[in-house]
């Protein structure tokens, strides 16, 4: 960088909630015009909707957990092994005991994970990654092996999947917006009458309203809630600031008297129970059993969100919340990912276009040849094979990294080992 | 005055490092309110003494006291809470972080759980303007400049209570317009009743500015003066102890045939910023040029064009007759591009594996390290001991892993390795960075050495006095221009600096 | 100087052993199990000849795997993307190796180059994403498995399976003829005097591995390319600087590494399956990462941890007829894992330190002598 006299004070902060609020918007206008063309009512049903909330939340609470490890300075490869132990012990709590103490048995196991990560890369100065993978390793081992201890004779389970967990965790229903109930009596459901009535856009939102605000577990409530309480703790509390400094600049927070290494332990342990969490939830928001293999690789989409969210907690509800929607379709219906197609063709050469805007004639190239192909397999294609839909999340996530990884700025420190008293002069 | 208690007192200071001693037997004893310098060569002891002070290292023998009362230091919160703050050579700020945030890092203001935003804010401005150090809360530190970075370390050791300041280099990155405005506000700092102990290997800086001088060599206290009790002649031999090396050079050893030219060169990032412009210069063999400047003003980015590190380019580049714009890094090198690294361990070696590996580097697919496909270790061996005798390199073996070895001697083996390679040209950035007066000798006889060879020699320094004693041609880069021509011979350090920080151009305005 | 060189050598991977012993040991304690009669059991049944042939078999392609990810971990990259590069390729291959009509040895060098070839051009997509968009080779790799799991069920589905089969339930490829097979080295063991029992064949595929991995051994130690890939793994900016193109640097990785990733599914497929089914060997891609990181990234460290993990899986079946649940060798795995990484890395720190003050100590000796001998 050129040394420069100090320029007028620089607005920093741009207003990106504005922004991102703006984007949101287009895409749904964007959805809705293809819903209208296609007829694919479930790209933007209230149906649709929820379920995206449901299946983003396990994505956006491992995101979160990644979020902590990676301000602290920890890559946290294992956020899915941590899950795996979440799920496990979350629900054989909740089958011994109901569903609240599987939600806090889940959150302790991915927290042992996390001290064990903890204690590899922070005490022992191991690579982030080679310890993330072998904690990955280390989860699915000692799950199966649990499963059989805990599971044997258990009706209805096995050594790869659990009994059913009793109870469940409550929802909740926004009175006369989404047709809960207030004082016992049913209210009426505004936001499902708006979307019944098909009207451009405006029913769109009303479907997304409806469904974020219909039958929406408690759980999900927590963990939305988790997205404003972490930008608080992070950049408001004095915990937060020693927390970050920490990811920034360790020498310098440790010469300033931060503990790093407490600062570390604390954030990766937090990082392993809110991947434990995520595991919970998906036990009693998806299956109501734990079932080996029941994470498929969501610990990785999440740190996947994580980055695309430029490690800041909005962006990694945005990111989960688009990855959600790609999982919730396909679970859907084949239709909607038919019509998904036409989106991501439109949407491609909306790319296409800015990127010659900005004079990059190559990429700009391959995004519109890219674009072309989908269009083409969506003209051409009756409906899209279920092998293929099942993978739509993975590829969601790497079309986005590839097209998203420049603009970054991941913690300066993130990655690397640290060993209490080095310093930067030889 | 007379029979005031020192402020801080340090008696009988020890301490050893795996095959050094640092500080030997150290003594220093600064009194309330003075401006203390503390002078040495590089290695000579003077920041491991401070760290001492600060609480970052623990003694293994001697006392500190503070005040007339003996203190244990277990960490640099232990210092402060004693009222002494350190302002590093190296900043320790963190540039993804806004200046209140770094200022209150483990100090902070607290509501409850949240941090008293507020407060803060009106306790640095307070403190900014009683002492005079300009400062904007809310501004990321990336977006600094260089002095205002040191401010902001200098505030964050006044907004923790410190009222004794040590300064470890603090000119070091600056340049001599900046370097008047730190001492005004030491001054300044000095008149509302703070200590500063400073260190510095500059001596006129340190005649300028402090009260005392303690002389610090090979890890002992050498002497305690008063400036105006000493001239700088005396001092510099009371820092060194014998003659002083020095980097001069007699007869011109320049040809005519020229040995790398470049004409044109601009490069801009990505984004279209432009890093180097329109740079035109030629290097004839047995010619040093030396390039001065302060750092971030383009060093980097013309060495790493140079070099082919860089991957958008205008311009030529030419080594001797052929045109090598376009070729690789591997190209140029394996065709007598020999490079010296500015930061030998971060670009310059591989730490971890052994020597015979590491003389290797940079060469490593043609003779004798090489043949065909296949590495020849044993020619690389070879060539090792040859380097590491010619070079007067001390290690244990060809086959010990690069970090055992010091600083110095890395130094020496990079240099060896890259002279012994048949070079047409050498790049050197940084030559002598860090290394002790011995190994910067070395270093400067081998550059003097290259010259009279007949290779072409790039220089590039923020050591004014290496530059100009080994350079036939000095020019300054400003801002990623090539600004200023100069005569080594004649030029003087307040011309060079006012090239160097665009003064020149101000004053052609105005 | 040598003998102490490898007794350091020697000291973390035992240290590890020791402690994984002792916390597995641990882990069976928790089950009222004896430890003494665990290890003595999978001890006596593991080395019965059928079991080492099984273990071996088992090791082979984990072995395989290992040094997959071991080149890429030489290089500092995270080639986590094996297993859906050896499912991709395995099943391509089979096709290809089962209805192209080509005579039998020239059969066995097709699909051997088709594995590679699909193997490397899996890989090769995660380089490319790495090098021109900056994405994470791990992440991207991983997501890369899921998406290649997907294809090669569809493939398998829809265009690959063998038709006509009537009452079958399991989809698979055309038999691959066996005149197209690599015989298994049973006739070998025998000729050494070895009688193994029937039903239990050697992979053939064995020498193949053997050639692999001395391959593995010499590209990386003994030639240039070797001594560029560890520069950019051990410091990438000194590469940079010392003339290596990473970008350039990476891709070879990746289509190398995806190539013998390829080759993982081929000991199976010609020494048990003969076609490629749904049913297929899977796991051996993750193993193949702990195969890699417990024997160091080393060919012979990784041929032990290969043949331990393959060990373990047999002994482990004799330890359910004796009511100890087979799966703590799951958890032995694990902790092997985690033990030898720990391990080596405190023995490093250790070394380290001791080799900077033996050094230092030398060189202050050098020193003073030169010191004294006058001028």
């Amino acid at each position: 960088m050129i040394a420069e006299t100090a320029p007028a004070v620089q607005v920093r902060r741009r207003p990106r909630f504005a922004v991102a609020l703006i984007v949101a918007g287009l895409i749904l206008a964007l959805l809705s015009f293809v819903r209208s063309v296609t007829g694919a009512d479930d790209l933007t049903s209230s149906g649709t909707f929820s379920a995206t909330l449901r299946v983003s939340m396990p994505i956006l609470l491992a995101g979160l957990g990644g979020l902590y490890a990676e301000r602290a300075g920890i890559v946290n490869i294992g956020l899915e092994g941590m899950m795996i132990l979440g799920t496990w012990f979350g629900a054989w709590a909740g089958w011994q005991w109901g569903p609240w103490a599987g939600v806090l048995m889940g959150m302790a196991g991915g927290a042992t994970g996390g001290l064990l990560h903890a204690v590899a890369t922070v005490s022992f100065g191991i690579d982030h990654i080679i310890s993330g993978v072998a904690i990955n390793i280390l989860a699915a081992g000692v799950t199966r092996f649990l499963s059989v201890i805990a599971y044997t004779n258990v009706p209805g389970a096995g050594i790869t999947q659990s009994p059913q967990v009793k109870g469940s965790i409550p929802d909740f229903n926004l009175p006369v917006a989404a047709g809960g109930h207030i004082f016992g009596l049913s209210t009426p459901d505004v936001f499902g009458w708006i979307e019944r009535k098909r009207w451009f856009f405006l029913s769109d939102v009303g479907a997304l309203l409806k469904g974020l605000t219909g039958n929406v577990a408690v759980l999900t409530i927590i963990a939305i809630a988790l997205v404003p309480i972490t930008w608080w703790i992070l950049w408001r509390t004095a915990f937060g600031l020693r927390l970050r400094s920490v990811g920034e600049h360790p020498v310098a927070a440790e010469s300033l008297g931060v503990r790093v290494y407490t600062m570390k332990y604390i954030a990766v342990v937090i990082s392993g129970a809110l991947a434990g969490m995520a595991g919970a939830f998906l036990v009693f928001e998806e299956a109501g059993i734990y079932r080996e293999g029941q994470t498929a690789g969501r610990g990785f989409i999440a740190l996947a969100s994580l980055i695309f969210g430029n490690w800041r907690p909005m962006g990694v509800a945005a990111g989960a919340g688009l990855f959600g929607y790609a999982d919730a379709l396909q679970l859907r219906s084949n239709t909607s990912i038919l019509a998904l197609l036409l989106f991501a063709a439109i949407a491609l050469a909306l790319v296409a276009v800015w990127l010659l805007t900005r004079g990059r004639i190559v990429p700009a190239l391959a995004v519109a040849v890219l674009s072309g192909m989908v269009f083409w397999w969506h003209a051409v294609a009756n409906t899209v094979p279920n092998e293929f839909i099942a993978i739509t999340p993975y590829v969601v996530t790497l079309l986005v990294l590839a097209l998203a990884a420049q603009r970054l700025r991941p913690p300066a420190a993130d990655g690397r080992r640290y060993r209490k008293g080095q310093s930067e002069a030889v | 005055m007379s029979e005031s208690v020192p402020v801080v007192e340090l008696d009988g200071i020890t301490k050893r490092f795996p095959g050094v001693v640092a500080n030997d037997r150290v003594e220093l004893r600064v009194m309330p309110g003075e401006v203390h310098a503390i002078v040495g060569e590089n290695g000579a002891g003077k920041s491991t003494l401070m760290k001492i002070l600060y609480g970052m290292q623990r003694p293994d023998e001697g006392t500190i006291r503070v005040a007339g009362a003996e203190v244990h230091f277990r960490s640099p919160k232990d210092a402060l809470a004693k009222g002494i703050g350190m302002v590093h050579q190296h900043f320790m700020l963190a540039d993804n972080l806004t200046v209140l945030e770094n200022v209150i890092l483990g100090f902070e203001p607290r509501r409850g759980p949240t941090i008293d935003v507020a407060q803060a804010k009106e306790r640095i401005e307070k403190l900014s303007g009683s002492y005079g150090l300009p400062l904007q809360p809310d501004r990321l530190v990336e977006d600094l400049a260089v002095g205002e970075r040191q401010r902001v370390e200098i505030i964050k050791v006044l907004y923790r209570g410190a009222r004794i300041l040590i300064l470890d280099e603090p000119t070091a990155v600056l340049v001599p317009a900046e370097v008047e405005d730190l001492f005004d506000h030491l001054r300044e700092l000095q008149r509302e009743g703070v200590t500063i102990i400073f260190i510095s290997h500059k001596l006129e800086e340190v005649l300028t500015l402090a009260d005392t001088i303690t002389v610090m060599r090979g890890g002992r206290t050498v002497a305690t003066v008063k400036p105006q009790d000493v001239t700088r002649r005396q001092l510099a031999e009371l820092m060194v102890g014998s003659e002083l090396p020095r980097p001069e050079t007699r007869e011109s050893t320049v040809r005519d045939d020229i040995a790398m030219s470049v004409h044109g060169l601009t490069v801009r990032t990505k984004e279209g910023r432009v890093l180097l412009e329109s740079l035109s210069f030629d290097i004839r063999r047995g010619e040093v040029l030396g390039i001065a400047g302060v750092e971030g003003n383009g060093q980097r980015e013309l060495v790493e064009a140079v070099m082919g590190l860089s991957p958008v380019v205008e311009g030529t580049i030419r080594l001797g007759e052929r045109v090598i714009t376009r070729w690789s890094t591997r190209t140029r090198r394996e065709n007598g591009i020999s490079y010296i690294p500015e930061d030998r361990q971060e670009m310059g070696l591989l730490l971890p594996s052994p020597l015979w590996e590491n003389t290797m580097l940079g060469h490593q697919t043609k003779e004798p390290f090489a043949r065909g496909p296949w590495i020849d270790a044993d020619g690389a061996r070879e060539r090792t001991r040859l380097v590491l005798d010619d070079f007067r390199v001390v290690a244990p073996g060809v086959d010990v892993s690069a970090y055992v070895l010091s600083g110095g001697n890395q130094q020496k083996l990079i240099v060896g390795r890259e002279m012994t390679a048949d070079p047409l040209m050498l790049i050197a950035a940084q030559p002598t960075r860090g290394i002790d007066v011995g190994a910067q000798a070395a270093v400067w006889d081998e550059i003097r050495r290259a010259r009279k060879l007949g290779l072409g020699v790039l220089l590039i320094s923020a050591d004014l006095e290496e530059l100009i004693g080994l350079s036939d041609t000095l020019y300054v880069i400003f801002r990623g221009r090539l600004v200023a021509r100069l005569d080594p011979q004649t030029v003087t350090p307040q011309e060079l600096g006012s090239y160097m920080t665009g003064a020149h151009l101000e004053a052609e305005e105005g | 100087m040598r003998v102490r060189r490898m007794l350091i050598a020697l000291l973390a991977p035992v240290s590890a052993l020791v402690l994984a012993v002792l916390i597995s040991s641990a882990a069976v304690l928790l089950i009222h199990k004896s430890p003494i009669t665990t290890f003595r059991l999978m001890a006596s049944f593991g080395v019965r000849t059928d079991s080492l042939i099984f273990a071996a078999n088992e090791a082979i392609p984990l072995f395989v795997s290992g040094l997959a990810v071991a080149i890429g971990f030489k290089m500092g990259l995270f080639n986590i993307g094996v297993e859906g590069q050896y499912t991709l390729a395995a099943l391509v291959a089979a096709y290809v190796g089962a209805v192209t009509p080509v005579p039998g040895v020239i059969r066995i060098v097709l699909i051997l180059l088709v594995a590679m070839i699909v193997g490397a051009a899996w890989a090769s997509i995660g380089g490319v994403l790495k090098i021109t968009r900056g994405v994470h080779e791990v992440i991207s790799t991983i997501m890369l498995n899921f998406v290649a799991f997907g294809i090669t069920a569809y493939l398998l589905s829809h265009f690959l399976k063998q038709q006509n089969l009537r009452g079958d339930f399991v989809i698979k490829t055309k038999e691959i003829p066996s005149s197209g097979l690599i015989p298994s080295l049973n006739g070998l063991l025998r000729a050494l005097g070895v009688h193994p029992p029937a039903g239990s064949e050697l992979y053939g595929f064995l020498p193949l591995a053997i050639v692999i991995g001395v391959a593995y051994y010499v590209l990386v130690w003994r030639t240039r390319f070797g001594y560029d890939l560890r520069a950019s793994g051990s410091n990438p900016d000194a590469a940079r600087v010392s003339g290596v193109d990473s970008r350039a640097m990476v891709m070879k990785m990746m289509i190398l590494s995806g190539a013998i990733a390829g080759l993982v599914g081929m000991p199976d497929l010609f020494g048990l399956y003969h076609r490629y089914t749904i049913d297929f060997v899977a796991g051996l891609g993750f193993t193949g990462i702990a195969v890699a990181l417990v024997g160091r990234n080393h060919p012979v460290g990784i041929a032990l941890a290969a043949f331990l993990f393959g060990f373990l899986d047999r002994a482990a079946q004799i330890l359910d007829l004796e009511g100890i649940p087979k799966e703590i060798t799951i958890i032995m795995r694990g902790v092997i894992i985690l033990c030898v990484v720990i391990a080596y890395e405190v023995v490093r720190r250790i070394v380290q330190a001791q080799e900077v003050r033996a050094a230092a100590e030398r060189m202050r000796l050098m020193t003073q002598e030169a010191e004294s001998v006058p001028a």
